[in-house]
């Protein structure tokens, strides 16, 4: 007997779970499929959430270890008790996850616990992990199945010596070298957390800059900070092989235009160099469901994929893999399917590193304002010039706002310093109002806070900052 | 002594004019009384006369500038022979021209300098229009700082709100409304000032004059503000002829002044008003204001233009007391001579499109009224009476509205009684 639901969404995470909730919200009848066992996905389980608990862990040791002094603060050399910090982080996985399942309750919301197959454009089968098979109509069914680590040729993750960022997550003891291919996001903030911890932390990375597609100048002054830290960066160059022994992994190193290989040692090696649609098992060829070159599934405005009543958000599509957007997919898909209008503007996502300092950015980069031929304006503001900051002895890095001298609106702003991540927000909300950068100047901001850094920012787009 | 010629109160909600002719110049002797420059306002042009005998010291402004009510513009040394003056006299100390304060709005600064003043692109509004959305703080800052009505700018920015590019796109002369998508790649050039179209050959540029500023942007204001549409008849003009023919001589000959037709119109008007008094009433935020008078207007060409001075209480005025109105109007209108208060304050219109040859055509309202109607040409055509076709003198009528206020049954009825009025105008008398 199948029960009969609006929408189906097949994915537990930021996407599929917040679409679900929506539609319920809107009166919809709806059943969320998640093979994992526990919902959140890939970030409240093995990515946004985990990392940020380690970071944040590894972050105090190393105040503790490094500057608690400064303060006057005396302590004996702190060690690191390891299981007791993953611990701690599965604590809060789990808490974040069990949460998941009471908006679930709360809201009304079909928690089907399986692997979803769709079978036709209204059905989907679910192989229930506690055995046995469920078919579910659906009047829309929604993939949001996410993303998976992209694989490195050459270099075949077991999870125990050589790992992508799930067993990066949980590797058991503190390794003593580790090398990070990829110097983007993920690379930097497992990297970061390890370096805290004791280890040696070596990133190679392809490109001749970290954090690709982000601002330059943004990325220049962040890698420096980095370094200072004592993260060591091996710009340009390419892994071509992995071998592990007894005494861990020897990788075949090579500058990315070619040339001569050389080795390189490690304890641990984290693969971090993207991720890529996860859309497998979910029967899309037999139900004819178009993919495009990358992976991705095809949809319209409307999230909507070639087959009508087959939907797509999320990582699984176009636009920039990170949780938000997935989010912003999910209200806005369920918002039309509930007949209202829903719209996101992938332009307006924020980018956030959650390394110390923070790095963060929504818009357009100097780069691409060139690109395009934009007269711009730049205002700029160093953290050393905020009274906050200082006190909080953490100056490094600057606000950075860009605006557009035509319309006078800001179509970009990058941040590298203290809560980063969080001062970007009122950038964002900016933006969507079509601000200029006197908007926010003139808007009173607390003080002492770092948030003053953006409003000097923003005057300094009008070449009138106070405070410098 | 030098006596300070000051620009007089010029009407509700007139705070500026134009110097549109100095009479004199300096050194010229003047006559109490006698007007030395004329003044071109919003609504009307006015003259300003001496108020003493002497001559011309100084002209503190020049034709085309503008200047505020209560502004100084020209010195007069009373007694003076019409001489070249030997020295300037030094202005005095402004007096508190209390007698002529300004009209609400910003207090004008007494200083002994021209008030050169003038406001920006935009009449000035004390209070943002656009109520729905705050103005953003930029955007607040422009719009106080250059004295604009939030309302006139075009905006781009979310749920259409107003952002800092739309007001400064705007004040860089009718900038192009759409805001350019942030991807096209624009010309690095920062926007220069719009300029002013280059004329071809046998082209020859006009500026507008205030006068006609004002009627262009009252024209747009009534058309964007009122659900404005027109609904027609048609009137046998038989039977109006017919009386007025036939007494018209002993009318002229007790009253001194011609029996046109418009006193008979202005009668059937308040009739019909009196009886449909939506149509006399006019909207005041969220409520009705109805009027227990008829204040008619009446429209008069100009070479300057349109204006419509107004026959208060025209209900209780006899049919001489309006012919001799509309005589003194139109004479005074063509010689510029109307008065700012006789202009204001109407609460029904009358325009005549017949005069020129109109048949048919669609007035628009002269905001805040609610109606306004058109009289047209009578011409002879066939209609059909009592199954039979017959030529009669017809006038096509039309009653544009505001639907906002006015039902389309108080309307079409409104025009159905003036009609029956003129058809037969002895129930005008009768009041049936």
């Amino acid at each position: 007997m199948a029960e009969n639901y609006d929408v189906v969404v097949i994915g537990g995470g930021p996407g599929g779970y917040v679409c679900a909730i929506r539609a319920a919200q809107l009166g919809l009848k709806v059943a969320c499929v998640e093979k994992r066992g526990t919902l959140g996905g890939t970030c409240l389980n093995v990515g946004c959430i985990p990392s940020k608990a380690l970071l944040h862990s590894s972050h105090l040791f190393e105040e503790a270890t490094e500057h608690f002094d400064t303060h006057g603060i005396e302590v004996s050399k702190p060690k690191v008790n390891l299981e007791k910090m993953m611990a701690r982080k599965d604590k809060v996985v789990d808490s974040n996850v069990k949460g998941i399942e009471f908006l679930f309750k709360k809201n009304k919301v079909t928690y089907v616990k399986g692997a979803g197959e769709i079978t036709s454009p209204t059905s989907v089968k679910v192989a229930l992990l506690d055995g046995g098979e469920e078919t579910l109509n659906a009047k829309n069914i929604v993939i949001a199945t996410g993303s998976e680590v992209t694989p490195l040729p050459g270099v075949e993750i077991d999870e125990k010596n050589i790992v992508s960022s799930t067993g990066g997550l949980v590797l058991p003891k503190v390794p003593k070298k580790m090398v990070v291919i990829g110097a983007g996001v993920i690379g930097l903030e497992l990297g970061s957390v390890w370096r805290r911890l004791g280890s040696e932390v070596t990133v190679i990375e392809y490109l001749d800059r970290i954090l690709p597609g982000m601002d330059g100048e943004l990325v220049k002054q962040t890698q420096r900070i980095f370094a200072k830290q004592g993260l060591e960066f091996k710009l340009g160059h390419k892994v071509t092989g992995a071998k592990t022994g007894k005494s861990g992994v020897t990788l075949t190193v090579e500058p990315s235009k070619g040339g001569d290989a050389e080795e390189v040692k490690a304890d641990v090696v984290l693969v971090a160099i993207g991720r890529r649609p996860f859309v497998k098992g979910l029967g899309l060829d037999k139900v004819g469901v178009e993919l495009d070159d990358r992976g991705r599934v095809k949809t319209d405005e409307h999230f909507q994929t070639n087959v009508q009543g087959i939907f797509a958000i999320g990582d699984a599509i176009i636009g920039p893999m990170l949780a938000h957007k997935a989010e912003e997919d999910g209200v806005a898909l369920a918002e039309m399917l509930a007949g209202e209008e829903g719209h996101v503007d992938y332009g307006k996502v924020p980018g956030v590193v959650y390394t110390w300092p923070e790095v963060a950015a929504v818009g357009k980069t100097e780069e691409q304002l060139k690109e395009e031929g934009v007269d711009y304006k730049v205002g700029k503001f160093p953290f050393t010039a905020n009274g906050r900051a200082k006190a909080m002895e953490s100056t490094e890095g600057f606000v950075k706002i860009l605006e557009d001298k035509k319309t006078h609106r800001v179509v970009g702003a990058h941040i590298v310093g203290p809560a980063a991540g969080d001062l970007i927000a009122e950038v964002v909300l900016a933006m969507e109002y079509g601000a200029s950068a006197e908007d926010i100047a003139r808007t009173c901001h607390a003080h002492p806070a770092l948030g003053e850094s953006v409003k000097e920012a923003a005057l300094d787009a009008d070449k009138r900052a106070i405070h410098m | 002594m030098a006596t300070e010629v000051k620009v007089p109160t010029l009407g509700e909600s007139v705070t500026e004019a134009t110097i549109a002719k100095w009479y004199k110049k300096v050194g010229d002797a003047v006559a109490a009384d006698e007007p030395i420059v004329e003044l071109e306002t919003d609504k009307v042009t006015v003259e300003v006369n001496a108020p003493v005998a002497g001559a011309i010291v100084e002209l503190v402004a020049g034709e085309g500038d503008e200047v505020e009510v209560g502004a100084l513009i020209a010195m007069i040394k009373e007694g003076a022979e019409g001489a070249a003056p030997a020295k300037e006299e030094k202005a005095e100390a402004p007096e508190e021209s209390k007698k002529e304060e300004p009209k609400k709005e910003e207090p004008k600064k007494e200083e002994a300098k021209p008030a050169a003043a003038p406001a920006a692109s935009a009449p000035a509004a004390s209070t943002s229009a656009n109520t729905d959305h705050p103005l953003p703080p930029a955007v607040r800052k422009l719009v106080e700082d250059k004295n604009l009505d939030p309302s006139k700018i075009p905006a781009t920015g979310k749920d259409g709100r107003l952002t800092k590019g739309d007001v400064l796109n705007f004040l860089e002369g009718g900038g192009s409304a759409p805001r350019a998508a942030a991807a096209a790649a624009a010309p690095a050039a920062p926007a220069a000032p719009k300029p002013e179209r280059e004329l071809r050959e046998g082209e020859e540029r006009v500026k507008m004059s205030k006068l006609r500023q004002t009627i262009a942007r009252r024209l747009k204001e009534a058309q964007n503000t009122a659900a404005m549409l027109t609904t027609y008849n048609e009137v046998d003009m038989t039977n109006l002829l017919a009386c007025r023919n036939q007494y018209k001589d002993g009318f002229e000959k007790k009253h001194g002044v011609k029996l046109g037709f418009m006193s008979f119109f202005i009668k059937a008007c308040t009739t019909a008003l009196n009886e449909w008094p939506a149509v006399n009433a006019e909207i005041d935020g969220n409520s009705f204001i109805y009027k227990n008078y008829c204040d008619i207007g009446v429209a008069v060409g100009t070479p300057q233009g349109l204006v419509v001075p107004v026959i208060r209480s025209a209900e209780k005025k006899s049919f001489a007391d309006l012919e001799s109105t509309i005589v003194d109007f139109g004479k005074r209108a063509r010689d510029g001579k109307l008065g700012m208060d006789e202009m204001t304050g109407g609460s029904f219109t009358i325009s005549n499109g017949g005069v020129f040859g109109s048949l048919l055509s669609s007035p628009i309202l002269n905001a805040p009224q609610s109606g306004i109607l058109g009289m047209h040409k009578t011409q002879m055509r066939p209609v059909a009476i009592d199954g039979k076709v017959e030529i009669r003198p017809m006038m096509y009528l039309a009653l544009s509205y505001d639907h906002r206020i006015i039902d389309g049954r108080e309307a079409v009825s409104f025009l159905v009684r003036v009609k029956e009025c003129i058809e037969n105008p002895e129930r005008i008398l009768l009041d049936i």
